[in-house]
């Protein structure tokens, strides 16, 4: 008997999750990362392979890694923020270039703008795990000391940025 | 007033949609045989009802009135006639409507072709696809009224959107939701089969034909999405894992589960509380494809913001449907029994195998799937976890299922012999393998051996095109006799397996040669300029403006060119369209048997150059080919006469049953 039941109780499971994601607040995003410092990551660059990304050069300065790839949707859409964030706001960001083709995501780059001082190729994902990346888009604020600050799940909108990370740039800075 | 006749009738269609629900199933707990006669008429006059609804909206579509707040929102008097009429289907409300038109066909299409069957069997059948009808029709009505008034009219209407400005437009959601809606006819036999207790192998048998027809519908429907990304969205790519596509592929792959388990279940009378569990999947991944995507729960959780009453009525109704007939299912089907025993290793095995297999690769996609759904609806940030998670995924579950889709047709029934199988197998085995390996050399370019992947991606297409082979020359030749006479005498569901599962082994092929040895390069060209793409030569001869009826564009000419030889000239456009604002690349394709070329513009660079992305997709075609194979064969099979035969048998025999063995089993009910 307990077994024809099964699907019923992973059905009611599900819809009671969708129900109560109807009424949830919004609320911030739990990481285990915040106050970690962050994990090398030690790639080639994506435009240019022979170099690699050092982190340690970055130390004494806040900045941004932002996760993306090509295959991301949401990726496109949060580029004019991520644009605005290093053109007028003249914060250093980095890109974590998250299981992609290097091809792909240089056609990518090359038809919808390159806002990054230059990204790192994680083609298998492993520092995407050192990192802990549930998935595309996702952004890490890290600190003059090497400390991921603040982690944002998902693309920056406009909103986000203002109300979320500008204030946490800025008590950092 | 044409679209107050159209609400008019949809009330009178929800009326008669609660008397085709309510009495039959009374007429049926009763005994009351006026309640089930009720459930045909009631059938046709929905049918009717609906066609004139819908009607009216396309009416209003056609004759350009934007006093009708969805017409204003989704046309434009520019707009060609064909896209008028097909901007019906262009939002959330239009679709509701041909969700509901397609449902009242297929209603239609039971309650003519059920007149063979039990009374109280059609009876409840048609109401409970009545029940469906009801859900939709009160969504519509109260929730999303395709026919509600803008006071005072707009001008000119804000336009269909230019994506959606296609061919494929017309033919495409049509498809593929005579598809979805068509695995309703299964679940509406599941459900009416654990109402009564009757679900046997003449009960597979009925349901046969029609979860068949409906997978080829949503086949040829997914084909045509995936035909219409590939020319359109102008990148070249055919399939993007987005929660639109994997909403149309869950049910798929469900479906073909769903059509392997009811052979069981209708040869040997096994796996039925299963085949009804499939089926209520089916169509309950069906309802949660359509209504996520269409309520924009998928693309953009904020629909849930925006429009609470939206959202909680589609969860409702998902819940009233999927939990009731899960909860149905929880009752009832400890009662249906098991059907007759098999070996470790015998054909039921085999495709149960398979059936849990695909199972379980609809769910991983479910997951992939709801996973960013989830973290949204939660406020979590919007999030693609994309190809490589199904990619990894899905490889490893297709390479066992299609290994045992070659097997399973070998084997016995009850009991198959391993060291018999193999037999049969080793040269179809061994010709895969040849041609996995030696392909690769063969390819154009210097001979090298191919990737890992594409060496399984081609020994998996080569096998399985020879096992099907195999599996035809030994069924014609075996035992003697003239295979001539033997070819004429096969049921026309053997022709529709053979030709399906080749299906498969030529969309494997075209999917690993187009992936693995596709050339592409995205580059500004300067006019005139001419730029080498594996074999050929692309020039960027001319360039001119163009206009269409709604939209203006720039055209270039591409010659191309084989060793000096013209080859074909293409024509890609760079369109703006004025209504919206919006521009769109639409490439340009010569299609060939070993090789698409493919060219779409880009952006201007200066003043005389563009970025160009020009492509050579070899055997893209197969892609498309083996889809239609696909549903070549589940026509094919649809349209076997045994199912004819089985209503005839039916008529007369109320309470047969098919397979000896489901009686004894029988017995524990």
């Amino acid at each position: 008997m307990l077994r024809y039941l099964l699907p019923l109780g992973a059905f009611m499971a599900m819809a009671v999750f969708l129900a109560m994601g109807l009424s949830r607040d919004p609320r911030a995003v739990p990481s285990a990362m915040i106050d970690k410092p962050a994990p090398p990551i030690d790639l080639p660059l994506l435009q240019a392979p022979a170099q690699r990304l050092d982190v340690q050069s970055l130390r004494g300065q806040v900045w941004l890694l932002n996760v993306w790839a090509s295959w991301c949707g949401p990726c496109r859409d949060e580029l004019p923020v991520l644009r605005d964030v290093a053109q007028r706001h003249g914060i250093p960001l980095y890109g974590l270039n998250y299981k992609d083709k290097p091809e792909d995501a240089r056609d990518w780059l090359a038809r919808n703008g390159n806002p990054y001082v230059a990204s790192a190729s994680d083609t298998d994902g492993r520092v995407g795990i050192e990192y802990g990346v549930y998935g595309v888009p996702e952004t890490f604020v890290i600190d003059g000391a090497g400390r991921i600050r603040y982690k944002q799940l998902g693309l920056i909108t406009p909103d986000i940025w203002r109300t979320r990370i500008q204030p946490v740039i800025e008590a950092l800075q | 007033m044409i679209p107050e006749i159209g609400l008019f009738s949809l009330i009178l269609a929800l009326l008669t949609a609660l008397a085709q629900t309510i009495l039959p199933l009374v007429g049926a707990a009763t005994g009351w045989q006026a309640g089930l006669r009720v459930a045909r008429p009631a059938a046709v006059g929905q049918f009717c009802l609906t066609v004139l609804a819908f009607g009216c909206l396309a009416w209003s579509f056609v004759h350009n009135d934007f006093s009708v707040l969805y017409v204003a929102g989704n046309s434009h008097a520019d707009l060609p006639a064909a896209y008028r009429f097909a901007a019906v289907w262009g939002g959330h409300e239009g679709s509701l409507l041909l969700w509901l038109l397609l449902l009242t066909a297929w209603t239609l299409a039971v309650a003519v072709f059920s007149r063979r069957l039990p009374l109280a069997f059609a009876g409840r059948v048609l109401a409970v696809m009545g029940g469906i009808s009801v859900g939709l029709l009160l969504f519509l009505l109260f929730l999303s009224n395709p026919f509600e008034r803008l006071m005072p009219p707009a001008m000119a209407g804000r336009d269909l959107n230019p994506l959606l400005q296609d061919p494929g437009m017309i033919v495409h959601p049509p498809m593929l939701y005579m598809g979805y809606v068509g695995f309703s006819v299964a679940f509406a036999f599941a459900i009416a089969a654990l109402l009564s207790g009757e679900l046997d192998a003449l009960w597979a048998r009925w349901v046969r034909p029609w979860t068949l027809a409906a997978w080829t519908f949503l086949t040829v429907g997914i084909l045509l999405g995936s035909a219409w990304a590939y020319y359109v969205l102008g990148w070249g790519g055919w399939w993007f894992w987005d929660p639109v596509e994997n909403a149309s592929f869950m049910p798929w792959l469900a479906g073909t589960a769903l059509i392997h388990s009811l052979i069981v279940t209708e040869r040997r009378g096994a796996f039925r509380s299963w085949t009804v569990l499939l089926a209520i999947c089916t169509f309950s991944l069906s309802i949660l494809g359509t209504f996520l995507v269409r309520s924009g729960v998928l693309t953009s959780v904020h629909a849930f913001a925006v429009d609470p009453g939206r959202g909680l009525y589609i969860l409702a109704f998902m819940t009233v449907i999927v939990g009731g007939s899960l909860a149905l299912y929880a009752w009832r089907a400890p009662t249906v029994g098991l059907g007759g025993g098999f070996s470790l290793l015998s054909r039921e095995s085999l495709l149960l195998s398979n059936n849990v297999v695909l199972t379980v690769a609809a769910g991983s996609v479910l997951l992939g799937t709801l996973y960013p759904v989830v973290l949204d609806v939660l406020d979590w940030g919007k999030i693609s976890i994309g190809p490589p998670y199904f990619e990894a995924v899905f490889v490893p579950l297709m390479t066992p299922a299609i290994f045992l889709m070659g097997v399973g047709p070998m084997a016995r029934w009850k009991q198959a012999d391993m060291p018999d199988l193999g037999r049969r197998l080793r040269v179809a085995f061994a010709v895969s393998v040849a041609t996995a390996v030696m392909l690769p050399l063969a390819m154009p370019g210097a001979p090298r051996l191919g990737s890992p992947m594409i060496v399984l991606g081609l020994w998996l297409a080569a096998w399985s095109v020879a096992s099907t082979a195999a599996h035809a020359a030994q069924r014609l030749t075996d035992g003697g006799g003239q295979w001539l006479r033997r070819l004429g005498r096969q049921p026309r569901a053997w022709y529709g397996m053979l030709l399906a599962h080749a299906g498969i082994g030529i969309f494997i092929a075209g999917v690993t040669l187009a992936n693995g040895y596709e050339v592409k390069h995205e580059l500004r060209m300067e006019l005139g300029a001419t730029q080498e793409a594996g074999g050929y030569q692309f020039t960027f001869a001319s360039l001119a403006p163009t206009t269409g009826p709604n939209y203006t564009a720039q055209r270039a000419v591409f010659p191309v060119t084989r060793d000096g030889k013209p080859v074909v000239t293409l024509y890609p456009e760079k369109r703006l369209y004025t209504v919206q604002d919006m521009a769109l690349s639409q490439a340009d394709i010569d299609s060939g048997f070993t090789r698409d070329l493919f060219v779409a513009l880009g952006e201007p660079v200066g003043d005389t150059a563009w970025t160009v992305r020009i492509q050579v997709k070899p055997f893209m075609t197969w892609i498309w080919t083996g889809c239609l194979l696909m549903a070549l064969g589940g026509l094919l099979a649809a349209g076997d006469k045994r199912y004819r035969r089985a209503q005839d048998v039916a008529a007369r025999l109320p309470k047969a049953d098919a397979a000896p063995s489901a009686h004894a089993a029988r017995g524990g009910a």
